[in-house]
Parts: C-alpha cells; sequence; structure tokens
C-alpha cells in the first residue's frame, strides 16, 4: 500500500476512496507490523474512525473536506492531545492528558487529516536514536538490530515502514532530518517560526520546531502548507512567508547557485559523502551552478548547541515537580517530594542535561558557558549569513552514518551527541533544511542528503531538494512495514512525486 | 533602644499589582477575591507545550508608571528567574533582569525632597499557598493548598534607591507611591488585598558617614503600619548590634506582626541563585517613541500637581496640618475633582474641602463616580442655608449611593430649609425655656451656645440651618 498523501487526499475528496477505507488499510498495517517497530506509544482507533467516518460525510454532503482529506497522520508523543495521553516518553508524564490540542493538531484537523496516534521518542526529544524512551526503543524498519534515529524515531519509522503516509516531529538539533535520513524518508525542519510550538512540550524553547516526515518532498510540503503561518498563541512565530508555495515546486534549478559545504562532509562516514557528491553532480546537471564551500565556524555548533539547549532544557522541564499533573512521589516536605518525584520520573539523559544546562546557567559559570555559546550562536548565524550571499542552498550531509545498531552508543553519550554535528547548525541558526533520502551505504541502509537554505527560502529549498529527489538512487523496501512482502525495490523518488509509487 | 548618633538607611522594593482586565501572558481574567482556581488556563498554570503572549495593556500601564515616575522608558527584556516553589507553576518566573523598562527616576514627596527610582520593572505573580490543618504553619500543617489564580497576574516592581533616612520618610513615600499607582490607573492601592507589597531594604551607619553599613531585606509588611513599626525595629536591631561589637549579618529577614520584630529566612550564602537568562518565549520587548508618546499623552496630573492646585484655591500660602492632611486624603483618593467643581460653584473651599475629605472620603469609591456638578450643587444648597449640615450629609449619602440630583433628594426627604421667622420663633421658643442658661449665656459663658443650638435643632426636628441659629443666637444676645 504505502501510499501518498496527495494521492490519498486526492482520492478522498473525489469520491474515489473513503477516509475510512484507507484508515482501516493503515490501522491493520499498524496492528500488524507494530509489535516489531514500536513506533508508536498510542494509537487512536475508535477517535480516528470517528474523524474519518466525519470526513466522509463531509464529502457526501458535498463540502470541502480540506487539502488533507483522509490523510492518517501519527504525530510524535510531545505533541498536545485534548484528553489523549501526551508522554514525551518519559514516566513523570505518563498518565497526563492535556486539556487542550497544541496549535499543529487542530491545523491538521482543519485540513482534514486523521490522528491515528502518537509515536515514541527519547524522552523529552533528547537523543538521537529513540533508545531513551521510557517504554522501549523504536527498531529501524530496514534493520531490526539498527536504531531509526531520534528523537523523532518513531514518527520516521512510521513513515519509512508505511503505517502512516506522514507524521509530524520536533527538530531541536536534528531530531527530525537524523531518523529520517536514518529510515530513508523526507524530514524538514522549517525556519523558526513558521510553525507554532503551541502545544509543543517544550525541549529548548529558542530551538525547537516542528515539522513533517513525508515519503516525497511534495508530501513534506502539504504536510508544511497545513502546519504553518501565524499563531497569535506563539510571540515567536512569523507571518507564512508570501513566496511559500506548492505550484513552484518542479520549477528546477537552472542558475541556482549550491554551496557544497566542508565541513557538512568532514569527518562524514565515506560512502554518505560520496552520496552528497552525486546529489550535488544532480544539481549541476540540472542547471545549477555549484561550487564547494566552507564555513568552518558549523564546527563550533555542536559544542555551543550543547550548552544552550540543556539550559534552556533545566528551565522548561522545572516544571516536572509533582505538584500539579503527572507523576508524584511523597515525601515529608514539597521540597523532597519534589526531589525524589524527579528522581524517579526522569531518565539518565533527561538528568544529564538538566545538570549539564543548570551548570551552565549557575552564578560565575554564566559568562563561560551560556554566555560564551550564545556568542557562538551569532558568529554561526553570521556564518551562514555571509555564506547565503554567495549560494542560493546549501548542500551537505544529514548524518555522520547511516543507522547504527542498537545499544552501539547508549553508554557514550559524547558519541551519540555527534550523530547531531551536520543537523544542529541549522538550529542554532534558526534557517530550514531538508533531508531527502539519495540511495544506500555499501551495507544497503539508507543515506540522507541535506538541502539547508536562508531564512524563509523554504521554496527555494523545496525545489531543489525536489531535483535531487527525482534522481535520487533507490532505497530498497524496509524489512518491516506494508510494503515488507512484495519485496523488490522502491521506485525512484520521481514516480513517488507523480503518485504512482508501489501499487 | 536609640538610634541617636546613627543613620538609618532604606530603600524599598514596592510590588504593585496591575489593574488589567486579563493576566499579563494569557486571558484569565485578573481578578482578587474569586473562587480558587478558576481563573486559570493552560498558560498560567504553566502546562507543558503551553506558551505566553504578552499583554499589551500592562505593558502600557508599566509605561504610564515609568513615565509617572520621571523614568527612562526603554527596550527591555524578558528574563527567566528559576526556582523551585510549589505556588510558581513553572518553577520559573517571568521577571525583567538586567535590561528593564523603566530605569533611573525619582519620586518627589510631598515636603520637597526627592527619592531615586532605580527601575520600575515588569514580573508576573506567583500562585498562593494555604497551609491547612496541623499548626497551620508552614513547617507543621497537614497539608498545602495552591490557588493559582493569582499566578501570572502582571506586576510591576519599583525599586527605590536607598534615599530615605527614617521610617515616618519610607511611610511618605509608599503613600505618594501608591497616590501615584492610584493616579496613573495602575493600581486600587489596598494593600490589605496584596494589591501593593513592599520589602523594606535597612541598613544603618554613624551619622555623618558615608560608606553604607550591611543591609537586611524585610519580607511581609502589608501596611503602612507594619512598614514603619518593622523598620524602627529594624534600626533598633542592627545599632544595638553594632554598639555591641557585633556584625550585621546581611539576611532576609520576615516582619512578624504579633511580635512586633523580624526573624532571619537566609542568610546571603542561602540567597538562591535564580540562574536567570533570556526567555526564549518572547520576543524583546521595545516601546517605538510613538507608543511612548501615546501612553505619557494620556497620563492624568500627578497627585503633587493637584494637591499644589487646591493649595492654590485654599489662597493663605501655606496650608495648616488639618488642611494639608485634608488636601493629602482628597488627592490620595482621587476626589479633588469633586472640591475644584465644588468651588467652582462657588462653594468656600473649607467647606468643600471638609466634604470631600470626610464624607465623600468615607465611600471614596461611590464619591469617584458621583457626577462632580451634582456633587458641588448639593454643597452650594448647604452653604446658602438651604440644607442644614445634618441635611446635607444625608443627601449626600443618598447621591452617592442612588445618584440624582440634589434637590430631588432634599424634597424626598422632606428637607426644606426653615425660614428665618421659624428659626427666630424656635429660638426664642428654648431661650423662653432655660431663662438661667440665657442669662449665664449672657454673661459670656460662651459654651452654652451647644446647648442652644441643640435644642433648637431638637425643636426643628434638625431642619434648623446651624449657622442661622447661631446668628441669632449671638443677634439676640448683643
Amino acid at each position: 500500500m504505502s501510499e501518498d498523501a496527495s494521492a490519498i487526499a486526492a482520492a478522498v475528496r473525489s469520491g474515489e476512496a473513503s477516509a475510512s477505507e484507507v484508515l482501516e488499510r493503515h490501522l491493520s498495517a499498524i496492528e500488524q507490523h507494530d509489535g516489531e517497530l514500536h513506533a508508536f506509544l498510542t494509537v487512536l482507533a475508535d477517535s480516528a474512525r470517528e474523524e474519518a467516518r466525519e470526513i466522509d460525510r463531509r464529502v457526501a454532503a458535498g463540502e470541502d473536506p480540506g487539502p488533507l482529506a483522509g490523510v492518517p497522520v501519527a504525530l510524535k508523543d510531545n505533541l498536545c492531545t485534548r484528553g489523549v495521553p501526551t508522554t514525551c516518553a518519559s514516566r513523570i508524564l505518563e498518565g497526563w492528558c492535556p486539556p487542550y490540542d497544541a496549535t499543529v493538531v487542530r491545523r491538521l484537523r482543519a485540513a482534514g487529516a486523521v490522528v491515528v496516534g502518537k509515536t515514541n521518542l527519547d524522552e523529552f526529544a533528547m537523543g538521537s536514536s529513540t533508545e531513551n524512551s521510557a517504554f522501549g526503543p523504536t527498531r529501524n524498519p530496514h534493520d531490526p538490530g539498527r536504531v531509526p534515529g531520534g528523537s523523532s524515531g518513531g514518527s520516521a519509522a512510521a513513515v519509512a515502514a508505511g503505517l502512516v503516509p506522514v507524521a509530524l516531529g520536533s527538530d531541536t538539533g536534528g531530531s527530525i532530518r537524523q531518523p529520517a535520513a536514518l529510515c530513508g524518508v523526507v524530514g524538514m525542519k522549517p525556519t523558526y517560526g513558521t510553525v507554532s510550538r503551541y502545544g509543543l512540550v517544550a525541549f529548548a524553547s529558542s530551538l525547537d520546531q516542528i515539522g513533517p516526515f513525508a515519503s516525497s518532498v511534495a508530501d513534506a510540503v502539504a504536510l508544511f502548507e497545513a502546519i504553518g503561518g501565524h499563531d497569535p498563541c506563539d510571540s515567536t512565530s512569523l507571518e507564512r512567508p508570501a513566496s511559500m508555495s506548492l505550484g513552484r515546486l518542479g520549477d528546477g534549478v537552472v542558475g541556482l547557485r549550491v554551496g557544497v559545504v566542508a565541513e557538512l562532509l568532514d569527518g562524514v562516514d565515506p560512502a554518505v559523502a560520496k552520496r552528497v557528491r552525486e546529489a550535488a553532480e544532480v544539481l549541476a546537471a540540472a542547471g545549477a551552478s555549484v561550487e564547494e564551500c566552507s564555513i568552518p565556524e558549523v564546527a563550533y555548533a555542536l559544542p555551543a548547541y550543547y550548552l544552550l539547549a540543556p539550559a534552556e532544557a533545566s528551565s522548561n522541564l522545572a516544571r516536572y515537580d509533582g505538584v500539579r499533573y503527572g507523576l508524584r512521589v511523597d515525601a515529608s516536605s514539597a521540597e523532597a517530594m519534589n526531589g525524589a518525584t524527579r528522581a524517579k520520573g526522569f531518565g539518565p539523559e533527561v538528568k544529564r542535561r538538566i545538570m549539564l544546562g543548570t551548570y551552565a546557567l549557575s552564578a560565575g559559570y554564566y559568562d563561560a558557558y551560556y554566555g560564551q555559546a550564545q556568542k557562538v550562536r551569532t558568529l554561526i548565524i553570521e556564518a551562514f549569513k555571509r555564506a547565503y550571499e554567495n549560494a542560493d542552498v546549501l548542500l551537505g550531509a544529514t548524518t555522520p552514518t547511516t543507522a547504527f545498531e542498537i545499544g552501539s552508543k547508549v553508554d557514550d553519550p559524547l558519541a551519540m551527541y555527534l550523530s547531531d554535528v551536520c543537523t544542529v547548525p541549522s538550529n542554532l541558526s534558526g534557517d530550514p533544511a531538508i533531508t531527502v533520502p539519495f540511495g544506500t551505504d555499501d551495507l544497503g541502509l539508507p543515506v540522507g542528503v541535506q538541502v539547508l537554505a536562508p531564512a524563509l527560502q523554504e521554496t527555494t529549498m523545496f525545489q531543489a531538494a525536489t531535483v535531487v529527489e527525482d534522481a535520487a538512487p533507490p532505497v530498497p523496501t524496509p524489512r518491516i512495514g506494508a510494503d515488507a512482502t512484495d519485496g523488490g525495490e522502491r521506485a525512484a523518488g520521481g514516480e513517488r512525486a507523480a503518485g504512482g509509487r508501489g501499487r | 533602644m536609640s538610634t541617636e548618633g546613627w543613620e538609618i538607611v532604606i530603600g524599598l522594593e514596592v510590588h504593585c499589582e496591575l489593574q488589567t482586565a486579563t493576566k499579563l501572558f494569557c486571558g484569565c481574567r485578573n481578578a482578587f477575591g474569586d473562587e480558587p482556581n478558576t481563573n486559570i488556563c493552560p498558560v498560567c498554570l504553566g502546562l507543558p507545550g503551553s506558551l505566553p503572549v504578552l499583554n499589551v495593556k500592562a505593558v502600557e500601564i508599566a509605561m504610564s508608571i515609568g513615565t509617572a515616575l520621571n523614568c527612562e522608558v526603554r527596550p527591555s527584556l524578558f528574563h527567566r528567574k528559576n526556582y523551585f516553589y510549589p505556588d510558581m507553576p513553572k518553577d520559573y518566573q517571568v521577571s525583567q533582569y538586567d535590561e528593564p523598562i523603566n530605569v533611573q527616576g525619582w519620586l518627589e514627596l510631598p515636603e520637597g525632597e526627592r527619592v531615586g527610582i532605580e527601575r520600575a520593572h515588569m514580573e508576573e505573580d506567583t500562585g498562593k499557598t494555604s497551609h491547612i490543618g496541623g499548626g497551620g504553619r508552614i513547617h507543621d500543617a497537614d497539608h498545602a493548598l495552591v490557588d493559582y489564580n493569582r499566578a501570572g497576574v502582571p506586576l510591576v516592581e519599583i525599586v527605590s534607591a536607598p534615599d530615605m533616612r527614617s521610617a515616618a520618610q519610607a511611610r511618605r513615600y509608599v503613600e505618594e507611591l501608591r497616590a501615584i499607582l492610584v493616579a496613573v490607573g495602575a493600581s486600587d492601592g489596598r494593600m490589605e488585598e496584596g494589591s501593593l507589597r513592599v520589602d523594606a531594604n535597612v541598613s544603618v551607619r554613624r551619622a555623618g558617614t558615608y560608606e553604607l553599613g550591611t543591609r537586611c531585606e524585610i519580607k511581609n509588611l502589608n501596611s503602612l503600619r507594619s512598614l514603619g513599626r518593622a523598620i524602627e525595629h529594624e534600626a533598633d536591631r542592627q545599632v544595638s548590634l553594632l554598639e555591641s561589637g557585633e556584625r550585621v549579618l546581611q539576611q532576609t529577614r520576615h516582619w512578624d506582626e504579633e511580635s512586633a520584630r523580624t526573624v532571619a529566612l537566609r542568610s546571603k550564602e542561602e540567597a538562591f541563585d535564580y540562574r536567570y537568562f533570556p526567555e526564549p518565549d518572547l520576543v524583546p520587548l521595545a516601546p517605538d517613541p510613538g507608543w511612548q508618546a501615546e501612553v505619557a499623552a494620556r497620563i492624568p496630573a500627578m497627585p503633587a500637581e493637584r494637591r499644589k492646585k487646591l493649595v492654590d484655591l485654599l489662597g493663605v500660602g501655606a496650608p495648616n496640618d488639618a488642611q494639608a492632611d485634608q488636601i493629602s486624603t482628597v488627592v490620595t483618593l482621587g476626589l479633588d475633582r469633586l472640591v475644584v467643581a465644588a468651588t467652582g460653584a462657588g462653594v468656600e473651599i473649607g467647606l468643600a474641602l471638609a466634604r470631600s475629605a470626610n464624607e465623600a472620603a468615607a465611600d471614596p469609591e461611590r464619591a469617584r463616580e458621583v457626577d462632580p456638578s451634582a456633587y458641588a450643587a448639593l454643597l452650594r444648597m448647604e452653604q446658602d442655608g438651604k440644607l442644614s449640615a445634618t441635611q446635607a450629609k444625608a443627601v449626600l449619602a443618598d447621591l452617592l449611593q442612588n445618584g440624582g440630583h440634589p434637590a430631588d433628594i432634599a424634597r424626598r426627604k422632606g428637607f426644606e430649609a426653615l425660614g428665618a421667622d421659624t428659626v427666630a420663633a424656635a429660638v426664642a421658643q428654648v431661650i423662653a425655656a432655660h431663662p438661667a442658661e440665657w442669662e449665664r449665656f449672657r454673661q459670656g459663658e460662651d459654651k452654652l451656645q451647644g446647648l442652644f443650638t441643640g435644642e433648637v435643632m431638637k425643636a426643628t426636628k434638625g431642619k434648623a440651618d446651624g449657622k442661622v441659629v447661631a446668628a441669632e443666637l449671638r443677634r439676640l444676645r448683643a
């Protein structure tokens, strides 16, 4: 099955297919495969069926059910859903049901999408493998012995395995793009501020951004269009840029200036670097002018990120104190109760980052750590601006390696942190970036190529990504998932965009 | 204990709850005394995923306060002040730190001294904890209940320079500040409801020296009386420590009203590390000059200016103490426009001040709403002898309660001024009934005038005008 979101919406809107049939196919795929994959923490079969019936009723009544009519969508479990558990894969929030929906959830429903479930993640989105989930890891559909990446590993795996056509994740340091690359799907981090964060449980507020997972650039764009735009509930949200439009996706890259960033290839696995160079050749062949470039400041992004993100996290996560919601471990005083609750409720990685961040903000250390990291962030923003004087988009690896084995990095936080080395710079700069699957390494594991663009230049980024996608070498069908029994290889991306993949 | 030979140095931090319709970062009602936990939402409860949106009205009020306190109003930032307390939903308070919206102003006390204002910054209030059962205090209660209605209510914290030198001066500063906050519409000025909360920084030094002594911060000052007593007590404590060769430790101390002493809460070493950093969920707040000018243009006349206007109306140079008190009262309560309206209608300033500072001031909220021309007409009726003082007070009470026109109210109440003949007849009757007293009065025993006036009032059921009675008595005696 593995249907395109665009094809599903077109079929449902025209009455050719019903939202309920589409949903049942996906629910049974989840039923069949998620036991092994563990992409979902909650499956919302009943409410999804109700939502699908409502879409079908509206189609029958001649109403417009929206551009994503009947498209099943999965949500990372750090997006608030009214009356539905939102755990952030943490014991500290187990059983908590928000009294409100995140803005993106309201917008998806308004666009006609059907919410089928909440996906697994690293606890509070802190991690690069989804192994930090308090409810057990998610597996990579291409190799169940390997991680799907993280922190949005559940959403990435669910889309890769065809359990849903599209999903939402959040990207603070690469948490959409890295798992998308490791699972062989498209993943995008929008410009900071273009998608409302209202209802996204905060990890690092100045870096967090919600974005789509999809099996094609076109579907990612459709999802981004549905969730983006100004939200009065988020003070950092921006007006939707006027230049952005789906209609210009196929405009090509003739005359486009592409910079291949040396620092986004340094230290990257040669098999991955090779794919990035091939993608650069694809763009050159399509009429872009491609040049190597260097942004030395990018080398300082990771250390700056691992001060700023934990600093913000240490404050954002202070509210899990046992007083109002979630876990409470009783003790003799409020302070003791707070300590005991947090000791029991948080996993080791979350505790590590809270401690790092608390230290970075402490009196006497602030200037040396948090203050210094903010200065580095400013340098990185300026460095990207300079790079974009000579380039319209930049190209690099999404991840330094392909999917690694479960357990191989859990005891080495620094090695795990390095998984984000190519994605973190865009979070610090606030600029958009997208990863497109581009063939495999020698082991047959998916490789992602990352296209970066200046703030609010998503349209240009999508155009370049579409050209890369159209010429991408195939990614094998995942071993786990809706297509697995078909055998054989997936068709190339160009056919996907046309809506004819694998059926 | 005497503080003779010592100088007390006082700086005050005043927290003012802003009178906005809604809270600082959400649309919840900002109201005192509602059913607990009814004015709450995901934002002011700090639920996961919620985000703050700044209340523009609160910013305008903060700018008004800064402007009224002669501050520079400037681009500012919000920070997070991180610490754990169960009534603080996010376990950090959104406040302004090193870039507050108002800096470097001053406030002039009625006597002319200036107190520097270091800053007046915006922040959110916390919830309220009640300790229930057991001993009912924080350490021995069975449990604690938290009301989050107050969480997220907008505050402006006004930090003075250490410019005050006595408890009395500190009280006058708070009184004047309160009058200013009421005048700009920032506050209802009710200290007893916590609308205004004061912390005092107190230190002492040998008279004639300049180096500041070690200070203590005193919290829980819920009234002007507490403020004055606490400062005096704290200064005594510090002087006696220093005179006996001990040191003052930098501490935060709690004023205990019952035992009338301050108790140490925590020392400098135990002070919290608040780990301030810029609030990433809000954007910098930079009011443009146009907006600032618009807000400044809407600021009404300040208390000092309004007091001066009343003093000018008195026209006697410096007012005496009683007059100064009356002027201060009507200005603080915002009733000076009634005085101005009444004198404009030809009412003597003395009568206008007396009725405004006493009868009207007894019900200030209604008095602020009353039609000034009706108020002026009433006082004019009293002055012209159409109503006795007692009658005028009764009509005023009715006017404040129900509105309307004083002449109609007087008619309804059956208050008609007695003609001079009727009064004269009543006086004659009373004199006839008290011949011995009349003789003593004639010999110069002036205090008996009260007796005769009282008897006339009794006979006329209070309808006679006291002034007319007095005039008649004087005429007959002469």
